[in-house]
């Protein structure tokens, strides 16, 4: 028997997992089933426990409600001070997350987590919840203690609001509460609860005592607890799971199961979603909210579409993937989406439409029966539906959209088109009717219906089909120009007539419509693809964020800004001139937030949501290299998810073109790094070596001179000062070649390009050489016509310097040295040519390398620089030089110039 | 002993420089008058009334180029310049400042003493007084516009001609393109160093035996030319 092996990947993802935690600080958790139950009191008994073991425990908020016992349990702990905030008028005193920060205690008690800040108040608390505040702190490494109510979990918000009628506004995500370290349940039996009520120790604002004591009835208080007991349990079976994968224990069930719950525009979608999260959570199985938008829905009003922004949003805060999907039949792209994805549960609510609608077209439950296999379907019942709108996080998400919403587009052209239309097609009607039958010029009405259906959409078309069908009926049903008929089976075509004229409107208006989407998708994608591959010709983090800019503000028709840290990892305002489109004025807080937490906020996000812009982390896989900062024109352009997702997916791309281009400037650094490292070394070796023999003799004949000079005699006195002279001279071509070779290397040189003649820079090397070069024959060939070049005379003339120099050194006295100068077609090509042993063995590029010595050891001086100045200038000047052996024997060494038209010269009258 | 042949002004802020400086001038008679800095320089050509000034361009205080500018003010003694390899720019700046000549340094003692010679000869006898050059084979008649090589007359056209008694003006020192171009050809066409290509070459092949390696009319490398006759 084997033993069972864990799985690799599980195990990597709990290593991972456990990394994370080990530097995240732990959240330890007093739970209760209300309030009253003593977590607060708890909590502190075990903060003085923990004091009195010193550790460094620190209180950071806990509401007192005024009661002794909590203000005699504080005696002695550090307390952080409150912050105060200014708050509709009235003096506010909160969490101050900033000071918790600063004084980084290592345990900080932190009463209830549900809490929410008060985002009106002044100064602006950073997030909208206490939830996120402890985030915040957990991720300091800070550990915290606090108190939740299960009335607070969010996906229980449902279950205990139909226990109690009492919908709480603050909620928890689960995601926090199942991430808690430790959650300590409070346990109190009802009665106590109850007796500890009347006796006045439960803390109970005044304002709100009549619903509180309706709350506080006895069977409430029981199904509370029973709540409470049960996902406390829940966990437990969680850990215990874990601990068992841990173990190798093998899984009591196949892992991948996978929900997905369907949600319409109607009030349910909220209880599917929690209810889809409970599901998910008890199975531990991901889960995907899916809303599909199809014709019909497209149609619906703005308040109902913006409906669905917020339960998507709902749906991703508790941690599902939210999708929207694009089609004619909201089952059928249910059923395909599922099998793609191997859903193995799909939620879907009580099916809405009227029965009548119901046997006409096929409902989404029966579409989804039909449509799928293996997979189990489960309708969740509605309920009380009133009540489900309170959430604060739909109402928010809805004062949003609704403050920015922009006006209906306008309709009404197309209503005037209907009514030319009918008009047009009547008076064409009356042109023909002479001489077509009456059948005729109804199909003449139809062609109008779908010519609008076609340009102005479904209300026009439908109107249209009205006013066809009347002007029908008046000018051309007997009796004419009146409304009545006289024989009945008009009535029959009148109602074909209605019926085809609506049929098709609907039709081609869904085919537009569907066009419509199809359409924007496309062109989103296009956008996307025209972005990235912008990015990718883009060199250069300036030239990028400018890029990246523009696409942004056009594709989301807002202001948008690219702003990076500076060395300090300070969030700065781009400098120079500002791109169509970019964002002045972005707040630099909230940026700099962002690039430190590497998580959104601003607009439509968690995080400061009273910010006008959202801003996005550009996470690379290192670190975050910036904020992208995006004020759109229209709020819904950002809230709705696949546009929030598809700004995401542009953040992303920016992100990863950003960090290329920050990888290969890193690495071309590293590469000058070591290359300058070489460099020296190989400098330092050099110039050691080279100028230690010319200091050996300049000192040496020196101190005869000074100390021994007037016993010499005057021969050998001059004997001494002249090879002082020579070997001065020498190191004072090391240094010059030295400095020279730094100064090319820095790119300090500008050329000083003028026009010069060739044979003129030849004859002045010439005579600056005239005494090194007597040992050799030197001939010069140049033609007698030779075009001026636009070149740095000195500079070339130190390249000619250098390979004359080189010419005498290496080969024998008294063999030939030539210099030629060649035409060329559109350059100048010239020679150094010599009658020596020729190139050494190896590629003669190597010769041009810096510290190269043709003979590594030797009497030949010179740091081997020469040749390296040479390529560097004459690579400045645009030539290209190289070395070869000759055919005849010896070395030649060859560069070029570039040849430019001269300017004409006045010809003298 | 030998009476003092001049006195020269050093303005020069290494003290080993101009402890060579002092030795080399000494010995060939000049007196030597010493300044460790432009300011102090500046001064001193006006209280020690040398003869001549050598300034070093890489003063610590204020610019080589200040320090001409100042002297030049005033007075017309000649002033030779002291400059480092690869500084074109800077010995051009300084003669077109009113500096006389230069030399690079590291230097030979013979070429600041033949430098020295020269621009002192031309301060006392201005417009280099000689009407007849000898230039090898060549002899150019200034006054009377004729140039015979081996006894042959030599015809040159106006500008040729015009830009070699440029150069002899100033016999034996540099003479910027600038400085040429605008003598020559006018203000209008001090940029135009592509003139000046083409006519000295036409002279070289004119008056000079090899033209590629030419022995009087010498190219000063980004600075300018000088003409070089033979002592007599």
């Amino acid at each position: 028997m084997s033993a069972v092996r864990p799985d690799p990947d599980a195990l990597l993802a709990r290593v991972q997992r456990e990394e994370a935690k080990a530097k995240r600080g732990k959240l330890k958790v007093f739970f209760g089933a209300t309030a009253g139950v003593g977590k607060t009191y708890a909590m502190l008994e075990d903060a003085r426990a923990l004091k009195a073991r010193a550790v460094d425990v620190v209180v950071g908020y806990v509401e007192p409600h005024g009661r002794a016992e909590t203000e005699a349990l504080l005696e002695g702990l550090e307390r952080l001070p409150y912050r105060h905030i200014a708050y509709r008028g009235a003096a506010l005193r909160d969490f101050d997350l900033d000071a918790a920060l600063a004084r980084k205690p290592q345990i900080l008690l932190v009463d209830e987590l549900a809490h929410s800040n008060p985002l009106e108040g002044e100064p602006r608390p950073r997030h909208a919840k206490r939830w996120q505040d402890v985030e915040e702190l957990l991720e300091a490494g800070i550990t915290v203690h606090t108190t939740v109510n299960v009335q607070h979990v969010e996906s229980l918000n449902d279950i205990v609001a139909g226990i109690t009628g009492v919908r709480m506004q603050e909620t928890v995500p689960d995601s926090v509460f199942e991430r808690a370290d430790e959650v300590v349940m409070i346990d109190t039996p009802p009665d106590v609860l109850l007796e500890r009520l009347q006796a006045g120790k439960v803390y109970i604002p005044e304002q709100a005592r009549n619903a509180i004591e309706n709350f506080f009835r006895k069977g409430n208080l029981i199904a509370l607890r029973e709540l409470a007991l049960r996902t406390t349990a829940d966990r437990v079976d969680a850990a215990m799971r874990e601990y068992r994968e841990g173990q190798g224990i093998r899984a009591t069930w196949a892992a991948g199961e996978r929900l997905l719950v369907a949600i319409g525009p109607d009030e349910q979608g909220e209880r599917l979603v929690r209810a889809g999260k409970r599901m998910a959570t008890a199975l531990h199985a991901g889960w995907i909210v899916v809303y599909v938008e199809t014709p019909e829905l497209l149609r619906l009003s703005d308040e109902k579409r913006n409906r669905r922004i917020a339960l998507l949003r709902l749906a991703e805060s508790l941690g599902a993937e939210a999708v929207t999907l694009g089609g004619s039949s909201a089952g059928a792209e249910i059923a395909n989406y599922a099998q793609e994805r191997n859903v193995t549960r799909i939620v879907i609510g009580r099916p809405r439409r009227p029965l009548w609608r119901r046997l006409f077209q096929p409902s989404t439950y029966g579409e989804l029966v039909a449509g799928t296999r293996g997979i189990d379907i489960l309708v969740v019942g509605g309920g009380d539906e009133a009540s489900a709108l309170r959430n604060p996080f739909l109402a928010r998400s809805r004062a949003y959209l609704g403050a920015a919403h922009p006006g209906t587009k306008r309709r009404w052209p197309g209503y005037a088109w209907g009514v030319a239309a009918t008009a047009l097609w009547t008076a064409l009607g009356a042109l023909i009717s002479p001489h077509f039958e009456l059948v005729n010029i109804a199909m003449v009405y139809l062609l109008a219906v779908v010519l609008v259906a076609v340009r102005f959409g479904r209300g026009p078309a439908i109107a249209t089909s009205f006013l066809a069908l009347a002007a029908f009926d008046f000018f051309f049903v007997p009796p004419l120009l009146s409304f009545a008929v006289s024989d009945v089976q008009y009535l029959i075509t009148f109602a074909i007539m209605l019926t085809v004229a609506l049929i098709i409107s609907n039709l081609t208006a869904s085919v537009r419509l569907q066009a419509n989407v199809a359409g924007q998708r496309e062109r989103r994608t296009a956008m996307l693809y025209a972005m990235t591959r912008e990015l990718a010709a883009t060199r250069g983090q300036e030239p990028m964020a400018r890029a990246a800019v523009r696409h942004v503000s056009e594709v989301f028709e807002s202001q948008a800004v690219v702003l990076f840290p500076d060395a300090a990892g300070r969030i700065r305002h781009p400098r120079g001139a500002s791109t169509p489109g970019s964002l002045r004025g972005a707040d630099l807080a909230v940026a700099q937030w962002v690039q430190d937490h590497g998580e959104p906020a601003g607009l439509g996000t968690d995080t400061l949501p009273s910010a006008e812009s959202v801003y996005l982390p550009l996470k690379g896989s290192q670190a975050v290299l910036g904020v992208l900062a995006v004020l759109p024109a229209n709020v819904r352009r950002v809230l709705l998810p696949e546009q929030f997702h598809l700004l995401e997916t542009f953040a992303g791309q920016i992100a990863i073109a950003l960090e290329r281009a920050l990888l290969a400037e890193q690495a071309q650094r590293a590469q000058v790094e070591a290359e300058t490292e070489g460099l020296r070394n190989a400098l330092l070796a050099s110039i050691s070596h080279d100028l230690r023999t010319p200091l050996a003799v300049i000192s040496g004949a020196s101190s005869s001179l000074v100390e021994r000079g007037e016993r010499l005699g005057a021969d050998e006195r001059k004997a001494l000062a002249a090879s002082i002279f020579e070997q001065s001279q020498q190191m004072g071509g090391l240094v010059g070649n030295v400095l020279e070779m730094t100064r090319l290397e820095a790119g300090a040189i500008a050329l000083n390009r003028d026009w010069h003649s060739m044979s003129e820079i030849a004859g002045s090397v010439l005579r600056r050489l005239q005494d090194r070069l007597e040992s050799h024959l030197v001939e010069v060939d140049l033609p007698m016509e030779l075009p001026l070049v636009r070149v740095d005379a000195a500079l070339i003339e130190q390249v000619l310097a250098n390979l004359l120099e080189n010419a005498a050194k290496h080969t024998p006295p008294g063999t030939r040295i030539t210099l030629r100068v060649d035409q060329q077609d559109d350059s100048l090509l010239v020679s150094v040519e010599d009658a020596g042993p020729g190139l050494p063995a190896g590629d003669p590029e190597q010769l041009f390398a810096k510290f190269h010595r043709g003979n590594t050891e030797g009497a030949v001086a010179g740091v081997g620089l020469g040749l390296a100045i040479c390529r560097a200038i004459v690579r400045l000047h645009g030539g290209r030089i190289w070395a070869e052996t000759r055919a005849e024997g010896g070395a030649a060494f060859r560069f070029t110039l570039p040849v430019e038209p001269a300017p004409r010269v006045p010809r003298e009258a | 002993m030998t009476e003092t042949r001049g006195t020269i002004l050093v303005v020069e802020d290494e003290p080993e420089i101009r402890r060579f400086l002092r030795t080399s001038l000494a010995t060939e008679g000049y007196r030597v008058v010493e300044a460790g800095s432009g300011a102090r320089g500046a001064i001193d050509a006006g209280s020690q009334k040398p003869d001549l000034a050598i300034v070093d361009l890489g003063l610590p205080d204020i610019d080589g180029v200040d320090v001409i500018r100042r002297i030049r003010a005033w007075s017309p003694m000649p002033i030779l310049v002291l400059s480092a390899r690869a500084q074109e720019r800077s010995k051009v700046e300084a003669l077109d400042a009113g500096a006389d000549d230069y030399v690079t340094k590291p230097f030979g003692v013979g070429e600041l003493l033949a430098r020295v010679r020269v621009a002192l000869r031309h301060a006392t006898r201005p417009g280099s007084g000689k009407s007849v050059l000898k230039l090898g084979k060549v002899s150019a008649d200034l006054e009377k516009h004729v140039v015979k090589r081996d006894g042959a007359e030599v015809h040159l056209t106006a500008l040729e001609f015009r830009l070699l008694a440029c150069l002899a003006k100033h016999l034996g020192m540099v003479v910027t393109h600038r400085q040429l171009l605008r003598e020559v050809w006018g203000p209008s066409h001090v940029e135009h160093t592509h003139y000046l290509r083409i006519y000295m070459k036409q002279l070289r092949e004119k008056l000079e035996d090899d033209p590629v390696q030419p022995r009087h009319l010498l190219t000063e490398t980004g600075v300018g030319y000088r003409l070089v006759a033979e002592e007599d």
